[in-house]
């Protein structure tokens, strides 16, 4: 294994890692109410931005960044109190267009507040890299590794070990018999927008330090991860984990190797591909309709 | 079916009344403007509203024709209309060629699939700048067919009248036609519609192709129209845009694409008067649509006052 592969390796995993997240975070939303969230993409810019906002305003960089991971979460809540509640019934068509709209609306308070500008963080430790087989990793991409890692792991412990976790899945398979049981799927609906957002704060909040971030970051990093959600196959969290890595490692393999002018349209390419050979993507249930 | 042309006229009269109420050449432009996105509207409709297959991607088509007219008569001297006709072609080609592993997926995975195709679209533009000259675009010659030049607004503007006319008047007989009926049966159930003897693969990709065609041609013209192309007529966000003229205007009404075109060109005009917030505005005033009438403007209205089902 070269130290060329090895160098591409690191920094495909490191932004794969990001991916998964927000995979994760429409993942999320799409089971608990079978939306596909365009507004996911504005989490992340919401994080890596209200992060750099926190901490420029003289905040410490954890506080800072529990509070930009609290304020898309509550801007989550409000998203499905307000736009995807009272649509209910819309179609599928309909639902996407409230998404768009509601990132158009966060994407523009963000633009009038805090400018157009492109913003720097600092890297969370130290900056200097460290070498390993020939190539160099950064600190920061340990932190985007081991902060993800924990994620993943904390909600597989959250849907398998609480009640509020178990009662997501329960609605997720079945929203009527869910609330037969008693489960408030309004509630649950809210908690899946919550964690949705809070999932790719989070992301936007580790990737800052490496890409930079500014009002418009959310569009790219947000199709990025619909493109990671779809090839793992929709609605599963395992896909969502594995495509959200297959998707950064590929990118980066192909910056690297090929051409990096087309580095956005890997993905994309991936996706069309994965598609025409697997309709439901990679883990996605091989599902036979019924007529 | 007395009736039945009654829109279609009162269209007409607006289209011929309207130049009496545009005070100036800014004006005339937005007009042209909503002619145009109207066409392109009414085509995705067809495929989204009557067939019931979502595209996330059509601008992609869209800018193919444009950069296919400015590109093969700046560089290459073609005609236009012969420029106009191959990008065209190449737009159905494509999707002649993609339509088959496309519509084998469903719901959001043809979203995703469609949006992809459009996104790959616009990069290619943004990328061969030796060819398209990059993020920054390109000049177009103006259009002259048969010793005649198309300059000025009101000259385009009713030509581009005149083919929304046309346009019309054509989706509304290919929808009352066998094939219409075909498309709307299958977007209802496909299996039903199997069972009916309809060829739901080749319906779907008839249709995929038809609106491809259609959005190809409005790029070229709007290419030699506006005299210069950039990336964006190919953008994700103007496929999105398109989408919801289709839906705000309403899914499978003819009408509701010319009506939610009209609406969503001169939307961001009247916000541009906003200072910044007008992203903002448009994301709202989406948002509240979507919310209120989700089943789009005519038939909501239509069922309003007319007390049909």
């Amino acid at each position: 294994m070269s130290a060329q592969f090895l160098q591409f390796f690191f920094s495909g995993i490191t932004v794969g890692a990001t991916y998964a997240l927000s995979a994760l975070g429409f993942t999320l939303i799409y089971n608990a109410c079978n939306v596909i969230n365009f507004a996911q993409g504005e989490f992340i810019m919401l994080g890596g931005m209200l992060t750099v906002f926190f901490v420029h305003g003289g905040l410490p960089l954890p506080i800072a960044a529990i509070l930009a991971v609290i304020a898309p979460a509550v801007v989550g809540i409000l998203l499905e109190k307000f736009a995807i509640e009272p649509a209910q019934g819309a179609g599928s068509v309909s639902l996407i267009i409230i998404t768009i709209g509601a990132s158009l609306v966060i994407r523009g308070v963000i633009q009038i507040w805090l400018g157009k500008g492109a913003h720097i963080l600092a890297a969370f430790s130290s900056n200097e890299p460290i070498a390993i087989g020939g190539a160099t990793l950064l600190p920061q991409s340990l932190w985007v590794l081991g902060v993800a890692a924990a994620m993943v792991i904390a909600l597989w412990l959250f849907f398998r070990r609480t009640v509020a976790g178990k009662a997501i899945l329960a609605t997720s398979y079945n929203a009527l018999a869910a609330q037969l049981v008693g489960i408030p799927t309004q509630w649950v609906l809210r908690l899946s927008f919550a964690l949705s957002a809070a999932m790719g704060a989070v992301a936007g909040i580790l990737l800052t330090p490496i890409t930079l971030t500014s009002y418009d970051v959310g569009i790219m990093l947000g199709l990025k991860g619909f493109v990671a959600a779809v090839v793992g196959g929709l609605g599963s969290g395992l896909g969502a984990v594995a495509g959200g890595l297959l998707v950064g490692l590929v990118e980066a393999m192909s910056a690297g190797y090929i051409s990096s002018a087309y580095k956005d349209a890997v993905p994309f390419v991936l996706i069309l591909f994965i598609l025409f050979f697997l309709p439901r993507g990679l883990f996605g249930a091989r599902i036979t309709e019924r007529v | 079916m007395k009736h039945r042309n009654t829109g279609l006229f009162l269209l007409a009269g607006i289209l011929v009344a309207l130049p009496l109420l545009l005070p100036n050449s800014y004006y005339y432009d937005i007009a042209i403007r909503m002619a145009i996105n109207a066409v392109v509207a009414l085509g995705l409709n067809l495929l989204i509203g009557f067939a019931g297959q979502v595209s996330l991607g059509h601008a992609g088509f869209f800018g193919i024709g444009a950069y296919a007219t400015a590109i093969l008569t700046t560089h290459f001297g073609w005609h236009p209309l012969s420029a106009l006709l191959a990008g065209a072609l190449g737009a159905a080609a494509l999707a002649a060629l993609l339509a088959r592993p496309i519509f084998r997926l469903r719901g959001h995975y043809l979203a995703m699939a469609t949006l992809g195709l459009g996104i790959l679209i616009a990069m290619a533009l943004k990328n061969e700048a030796a060819y398209t000259g990059g993020p920054d675009g390109m000049a177009v010659a103006p259009m002259s067919v048969f010793g005649l030049q198309m300059d000025g607004e009101q000259q385009w503007y009713w030509f581009f009248s005149a083919n929304l006319l046309f346009s019309v008047w054509a989706c509304r007989n290919l929808i009352d036609s066998p094939f219409g009926r075909a498309l709307r049966a299958l977007h209802g159930c496909e299996v039903a519609a199997q069972v009916a003897g309809v060829n739901v693969a080749r319906y779907k990709a008839i249709i995929f192709v038809f609106s491809a065609f259609f959005a190809s041609i409005m790029g070229s013209l709007t290419a030699h129209y506006v005299g210069f192309v950039t990336p964006n007529v190919a953008d994700f966000f103007y496929s999105i845009e398109l989408v919801t003229m289709v839906v705000v205007g309403g899914m499978a009404s003819v009408f509701g694409s010319v009506l939610g075109a009209a609406l969503l060109t001169a939307l961001p005009q009247a916000l541009a008067t906003l200072e910044g917030w007008e992203t903002v505005a448009f994301g709202t005033i989406l948002v509240l649509f979507m919310v209120f009438l989700p089943e789009g403007l005519v038939p909501s209205l239509s069922r309003r006052f007319a007390g049909r089902p």
